[in-house]
Formats: C-alpha cells, sequence, structure tokens
C-alpha cells in the first residue's frame, strides 16, 4: 500500500448561493500536496465561486476548508494570504509604474533601520526568481515587461507570501506557445518543491499535459474528480457539457450556400508596418477563415475594412463599388459588422446594462414621437435575448456581471441587429466554456446560411476548420495562402502552413 | 431554504441601488430634520423655501450640463469664470447695443469657451482638467480685463424681469428656467441617442467607438454644451444682481461638481443623472438655508458645510 499524500486544501460540503439562486451544491475540493488538479466545468458552473470562496472574497453558506491539514475560517483575503492560498490572477494584480521586486513585495517590503530597502527586495527578488529558475530583472519596471514576465512576477509574489497553494486561472491565455511552455517547466519545478496548483483552464490538450486529477462541476454540483490517466477527453467533455455532444467540431459541407456574388473585394491593403498589400475577396454566404500566427496581421485587417486603422494604400469595393471607410460609422453603414477581439475592453459597456448594450448601434430604429422608447428598447432586448438564449436574469441586468460566454452572446447580438451583410468575428471563442463554443460555432453557420457572409478569425484550429469554406493564410501582412476547405486534410497540415513550413 | 414572506422586500431592498438613490433619502431626512429643529426660524415658510430655490436655480442649470460632461468621463472646470465672463459681457453689449444682441452676446461666451475646451479635448486629445483649468483662469482674466474689474450695472428693466430678477406670475423666474432645463436635459439623457452616446463614450470609450459612436463628437458636444449652460446661469446672476461682474459665479464648479457626484452620476463616467443632480443641488441648497437659520457665522458655516459634503459624496459612492 502506498502512502496517501496528504491535502494541501480540503473543501468538504461548500454551499452557496446568492440570493434564492444555489451555485454550489455540498461540493468536496481537494487537492494534494504537489500535485497539479485542474478545475473544469461550463462558465457559471461555479469554478470561480468556488476559488472565490477558497480566497475569502465571498463567504460560504456551509461547509468546512482545511489548509494542509488544519481547520481554517477564510473570513477574506487576508486570511487566505495567512493561511497559505495565493492566487495568479487572469487579470492581472501588478502595479505598473513600480519595479518587479518592489511589486513582488508590496506592502510585505524588507526594511533596513526601519525605512524601506529597494536594494535588499532586488536581492530577495532575485533570490526567488533564482528558485524558479526563470530570469526577470528585479528592477524593470512592469509596464516595460512583456506580459509573459508580469505572469512570473505574479507568481513569484504569491511565492513571496510563503504561498503553499497557487491558483491559476487561465494562465495561458495572453502567452505564446514558447511562454507556455516555460510556464508549464516552472509548474513542474514548483510541484517538486510541494506546492499544490489548482490549475483553470478551458484547453483540454493544456489540461492533459500539466495536471495529475481533474474536477469538474456543472450547474454547481461536482459531477467528476478522477485521475487524468483514466479518462478520455471525451468523457471529460461529456462530464462538463452533460448529454449534449460535442459533435460542433464536425465540418459540414455547405457548398450549396454560397453564391458568386462577391460581398467585398480588398484589394492590395496596406496599413502601417502591419498590412503590406493585402488582396481577397469574400461571397455572399461563405464562411471565409483567417488564420496565422500572432503578429500576421489578421486583426489588423479586419480593423482596417472597419476603417478603426486607417489603409495607407488600397482599395475596399463593397458589392462591387469603390467604398473608403475611414471610421466605424461609415463601416456600419456600409452594412459591415466587427466583433472585436477583446470583448470586454472594445465590444461592451460592462457597468451598462444589458439592453442598453444590445441597441447602442441601432438606436435610430427604437424611437417614438422623436424620443427613445423604453418599450420597444426592452421589446427588441428581450427578442435579441430569446434569439441567442443569452442566461441573463432580466433585460436590465449589467452586463458585466454575466458569464464570458453570455458577454460574448451580447456582442454578436448587437451586432446581427443591425443586419450586416459582413460580419467579421475577431476570436469569438476565446475565453468561452465549451457549451457556449458550440453554440457560438453554429450561430456562425447559421448566419452564413441565411445569405450573409463571414470572416472568422480564430487561434483555434478545430474551430477554423470546423465553419470554414476557404481558409486564407497571412504571415507578416500578406496572404501566404488561399486553400479551399477541401484542400487541407488534417489540423497539422494546416499549422504546418501557418508556420510557413509546407 | 425557507422562503420568508419578507423575501420579496428583502431582495428589493438588496437590489436598491445606494449610489443611484441615496440622493433622495438624504434630501427628504435633511429636510425632515431642518423642519422639526428649525421650523421655529422659519424654515417652513413658504418664502424661505422658494429663496432656497432660488439661490440654487443657477447651480442646478450649470449641474444640469455638468452631468452630461461627467457622465462622459470628462470635466469642465472653468463653468464658475464663464458664467463671470458671460455676466459682465451680457451687460456691457445690453447697455450698448439692446436686448437682444445682449442676449446673444452673453450666450456666445459660453459657446466660444465651450467650442475651444471641447475641441482641445475631443480632437487634440488634451485631458479636460488641464484645458478647463487652464480656460479657468484665461476666463477669469478676461473678465477682468475688459471691466477694469468694475461692476457693470445694467438698467435694461426687460432683461432683468426675464433673467432671473422677476416673477412669472406667482413662480420666481429663475425657478421656471431651472424647471424647464432640468426637464430637458432628464429627457435629452434618458430619452435621446445624444444621452445615451454620452454614457456609452463615458463608460466605455473603446467599445462606443467600436459600435459607431463619433466619440470625439460627443465629447465636444457635451463641454460646448457646458460652456452654454455657465454663460447662461452667468446672465441669470447679472439678472437677478441687475449687472455684470467678474465673481458672478467664483467657485461655482466646486458646488456643482458636488451637486452632479451627490445626485448619483458616477465620476469615472458611464452614468448621469439629471434628476439627481437638481435633488443634488437643492441638498446642499438645504444645508446653506438651515446653517443660517440656525445663527452659524459664515466661517462655521464654511466648516459644516464641507463636512456635509464630504460625508454625502462618501455615502454616494457607496455601491
Amino acid at each position: 500500500m502506498s502512502i496517501e499524500l496528504a491535502n494541501a486544501i480540503d473543501m468538504r460540503g461548500i454551499e452557496k448561493s446568492f440570493g434564492s439562486n444555489p451555485v454550489l451544491k455540498n461540493v468536496d475540493f481537494s487537492v494534494k500536496v504537489g500535485e497539479v488538479h485542474a478545475l473544469a466545468g461550463e462558465n457559471g458552473a461555479g469554478k470561480s465561486t468556488l476559488m472565490k470562496i477558497l480566497q475569502g472574497v465571498y463567504g460560504k453558506d456551509a461547509g468546512t476548508i482545511q489548509v494542509a491539514g488544519k481547520d481554517v475560517e477564510i473570513t477574506d483575503t487576508f486570511a487566505a494570504r495567512k493561511a497559505g492560498v495565493g492566487m495568479v490572477f487572469q487579470e492581472f494584480s501588478l502595479i505598473p509604474t513600480l519595479t518587479v521586486a518592489q511589486n513582488i513585495f508590496l506592502t510585505n517590503e524588507p526594511t533596513k533601520y526601519g525605512l524601506i530597502s529597494d536594494s535588499k527586495a532586488k536581492v530577495m527578488a532575485a533570490e526567488l526568481f533564482e528558485e524558479m529558475q526563470v530570469s526577470v530583472d528585479p528592477s524593470a519596471t512592469v509596464e516595460h515587461l512583456p506580459t509573459a514576465l508580469w505572469q512570473l512576477t505574479e507568481i513569484a509574489k504569491a511565492l513571496a507570501q510563503n504561498a503553499k497553494v497557487l491558483i491559476m486561472d487561465e494562465p495561458t491565455a495572453s502567452l505564446a506557445k514558447h511562454e507556455a511552455e516555460a510556464l508549464f517547466a516552472l509548474i513542474e519545478r514548483l510541484k517538486a518543491k510541494g506546492i499544490a496548483i489548482v490549475y483553470i483552464s478551458h484547453r483540454m490538450d493544456e489540461v492533459y499535459r500539466i495536471a495529475d486529477r481533474i474536477t469538474v462541476l456543472r450547474d454547481g454540483v461536482r459531477v467528476l474528480t478522477e485521475s487524468l490517466k483514466d479518462l478520455t477527453p471525451v468523457q471529460i467533455v461529456e462530464a462538463i457539457v452533460g448529454r449534449k455532444a460535442a459533435a460542433h467540431l464536425e465540418h459540414l459541407d455547405r457548398s450549396d450556400k454560397i453564391t458568386n456574388e462577391v460581398v467585398l473585394e480588398v484589394d492590395n491593403l496596406s496599413s502601417g508596418t502591419k498590412l503590406n498589400g493585402v488582396s481577397f475577396s469574400v461571397k455572399k454566404g461563405e464562411i471565409l477563415g483567417l488564420a496565422g500566427l500572432m503578429g500576421s496581421g489578421r486583426t489588423e485587417l479586419v480593423n482596417t475594412i472597419f476603417g478603426v486603422t486607417k489603409a495607407d494604400t488600397g482599395t475596399i469595393k463593397i458589392n462591387g463599388i469603390v467604398t473608403n471607410i475611414s471610421s466605424p460609422r461609415e463601416a456600419i453603414k456600409n452594412r459591415i459588422a466587427l466583433i472585436p477581439e477583446d470583448r470586454r475592453s472594445q465590444g461592451l459597456v460592462l457597468d451598462h446594462p444589458v439592453t442598453e448594450n444590445l441597441t447602442l448601434p441601432i438606436l435610430d430604429s427604437l424611437k417614438s414621437n422623436g424620443l427613445l422608447s423604453n418599450k420597444k428598447i426592452l421589446a427588441k432586448s428581450q427578442e435579441i435575448i430569446d434569439l441567442f438564449a443569452v442566461k441573463a436574469a432580466q433585460p436590465s441586468i449589467r452586463v458585466g456581471s454575466l458569464s464570458g460566454g453570455n458577454q460574448q452572446k451580447v456582442v454578436i447580438g448587437k451586432w446581427l441587429a443591425t443586419d450586416p451583410s459582413l460580419l467579421m468575428m475577431d476570436e469569438p471563442t476565446a475565453g468561452v466554456d465549451i457549451g457556449t463554443k458550440s453554440e457560438i460555432l453554429d450561430l456562425v453557420r447559421a448566419i452564413a446560411d441565411s445569405g450573409k457572409s463571414v470572416i472568422l478569425i480564430s487561434s483555434e484550429l478545430p474551430e477554423l476548420l470546423a465553419v470554414s469554406d476557404r481558409v486564407i493564410v497571412l504571415k507578416d501582412g500578406r496572404v501566404l495562402k488561399t486553400l479551399n476547405r477541401n484542400e487541407i486534410p488534417t489540423e497539422e497540415f494546416l499549422q504546418l502552413e501557418i508556420q510557413g513550413a509546407n | 431554504m425557507t422562503k420568508s414572506p419578507f423575501a420579496p422586500a428583502f431582495d428589493l431592498l438588496k437590489r436598491f441601488e445606494w449610489q443611484k438613490n441615496i440622493i433622495y433619502i438624504g434630501f427628504v431626512a435633511v429636510f425632515v430634520l431642518f423642519a422639526i429643529t428649525l421650523g421655529d426660524s422659519g424654515f417652513t415658510q413658504p418664502n424661505n423655501l422658494l429663496n432656497i430655490f432660488r439661490q440654487v436655480a443657477t447651480i442646478s442649470i450649470m449641474a444640469v450640463a455638468m452631468t452630461f460632461v461627467i457622465a462622459a468621463a470628462e470635466i469642465d472646470l472653468s463653468i464658475g469664470s464663464v458664467a463671470g465672463l458671460a455676466s459682465v459681457v451680457t451687460a456691457m453689449t445690453l447697455n450698448s447695443f439692446g436686448l437682444i444682441p445682449g442676449i446673444l452676446a452673453g450666450l456666445l461666451v459660453g459657446a466660444v469657451a465651450g467650442a475651444i475646451s471641447g475641441g482641445l479635448v475631443a480632437w487634440l486629445k488634451v485631458p479636460s482638467f488641464l484645458v478647463t483649468l487652464g480656460m479657468l483662469g484665461l476666463v477669469v482674466g478676461v473678465a477682468r480685463w475688459i471691466t477694469a474689474s468694475a461692476p457693470v450695472p445694467i438698467q435694461d428693466m426687460n432683461y432683468v424681469a426675464i433673467f432671473g430678477g422677476g416673477d412669472f406670475g406667482p413662480i420666481p423666474g429663475l425657478l421656471v428656467w431651472a424647471i424647464l432645463i432640468v426637464a430637458a436635459g432628464a429627457v435629452v439623457m434618458n430619452k435621446t441617442k445624444f444621452g445615451r452616446h454620452v454614457r456609452a463614450t463615458g463608460g466605455n470609450l473603446v467599445a462606443a467607438g467600436y459600435t459607431g459612436v463619433n466619440t470625439a463628437k460627443v465629447k465636444f458636444m457635451v463641454l460646448l454644451m457646458s460652456g452654454v449652460f455657465a454663460a447662461f446661469a452667468g446672465m441669470l446672476y447679472a439678472g437677478r444682481l441687475q449687472s455684470g461682474r467678474f465673481q458672478w459665479g467664483t467657485g461655482d464648479e466646486l458646488s456643482v461638481i458636488a451637486a452632479v457626484i451627490l445626485g448619483g452620476t458616477s465620476l469615472f463616467g458611464g452614468r448621469g443623472q439629471v434628476i439627481g443632480s437638481l435633488f443634488g443641488a437643492l441638498f446642499v441648497g438645504l444645508i446653506n438655508n438651515g446653517l443660517i437659520l440656525a445663527g452659524l457665522d459664515v466661517s462655521q458655516q464654511q466648516v459644516v458645510r464641507g463636512a456635509i459634503i464630504i460625508l454625502a459624496v462618501a455615502l454616494s459612492r457607496k455601491k
């Protein structure tokens, strides 16, 4: 019989409701010393509530929490930190104008003769980074560092507070591939030191790569806790989405839905250093995928077509007519819509109700007697909410309080209400749970089936391949290749094209 | 979970938005308090109550425009001095060229000052805090320069009767102006595309731009509006006090900003409550009046007023 490793954290029978709405029902969750434990579930399944209870952001209604075998009452974030729970925030908690060392020891500054000693902090930070086996300059100002190093600083900050448990929420979301690799190597080293890690991610390959066990929550109930060795991806997806099938990634042939009518024709479009003469066209009813590495010019291309960025040279023809688009307003007038990359900072006014966000671009059609009509606004919003199955308690609720997937549905709904003939979507499924992802992909197909054209950017190739009728590969602001869907046999093939290796 | 029969009431209480509505509670509470403690000193006399309205009318009018400015996540510090300059320009033009040119000249002062500030903020992207702080000094300087710091008396009694000196029937003219402007402001904020665009711009500049809102124009418009409304308030000062003087309106920007924040408008933009701003202004006026009736001298009034405003603003920031 092998010796059972001790539990770093042990949460038992956790219950939590907001108002009359239970979000966690009798949930058990434990992480062993030196274990990476993945926590999965759709947005709204209760993952973040469970973690916020562990960090002391929310109080629990019932249940017990043990840290390192001892009962603890985590009443606030200070108590959590004292107990040894550290968080690597998805939206970083660093102060950009301070140095790395100053951030790591913020509120906990080493002193000399009663005064704060930056030089001591620098030495201590350097030791920490050495232990982590990463190279970060402790005296660099945070705002001048690339995001990957922000994250390492976050981790160092948690370790400096003697964290025994680290919670990482989508830690690779803003990292390039080699940076993610470096993070995984660091996680391995932290494991070896006996640090327990809760790893929250929607990316299945990462979970398999790094985690030992997985716990899946669905609708506030724990449905699965198992060693990853004993699970197939299909089993995990089924646990996450329930009985919903994962068939959304299958490509459906839509060639009969595509007409010969060219909606958009871009010729030799250049802008700054990011776009260097791009030419392509989109037909009515077609879904065009844009593939390429970070910085290949995908986002810049759609932003230039939408008039956010100015074009230096080149022409854009809409329905065969040369059109000069220098602002989003003109793009909207020409029935073009863009769902931007970052819905929180570019797509929504988070502090405003769902209704106001949904109706912002179509206010002209919601007037009676020259004034905006609340009745019409509410009716139109409800119509969009029903159509896209947005889960919002009331249309008047703040859009910022919805889950990521539902926020994205609000952005999509808002643009479809303008009845565009060309819809451009920049990473529409980023940070969205699997269930909503498949809904969004179905939606993309339905939009194109209704005679609209779609330009889709996605870094997740299975998704891109599932819906695209044609794929353009961009590199250094140029079109490297145009491929019909049937010319792409596998995901690996497209990956090689993107890397420019074929 | 067991449901108590009071659950709906509790839910209602939980959903109650403190930041949005505390001004109404505060207003009623202070009113009742003064009515009880200062009833004998004449607080509840109709004349005294009308007086309060008269005193806050100009603040309320400027607060309407300031609500739009702050909702768009900008600020206008120049309103007090724009009011002063408008009062002297109106008085001087009135005396030389007559009623209509006088009115137009006053409004033009506000439009020019607002357009300059607005243009710099909207298209040159200079922070409004700096632009309007500079404008504050510039405008006061012009007003002192052209009048040699002396008051300009107004003899035109028609002007005085329309702009704040007279009554419309039984109601003071100032009150009528304030009510008209607040009502129009509330409708524009809540019921027009412009109002919605102002709040979207303040709530998330980038998202509003991506959605097709002309955010530069919105910023220009709110500062233009603020300038014109400040000039109008200055013209009301001129009418009530039968003279134009560079000091009219001095320091009003602080009362106006306090009134707007008290009224539930977010200092970070995205939220604007015109009616709330009116009650914010009334609240400040109520306190001024009560302190005078309570027999506090000017220095004591300043201390108490400052403390109450800090407290009230702090409470209204509670989420």
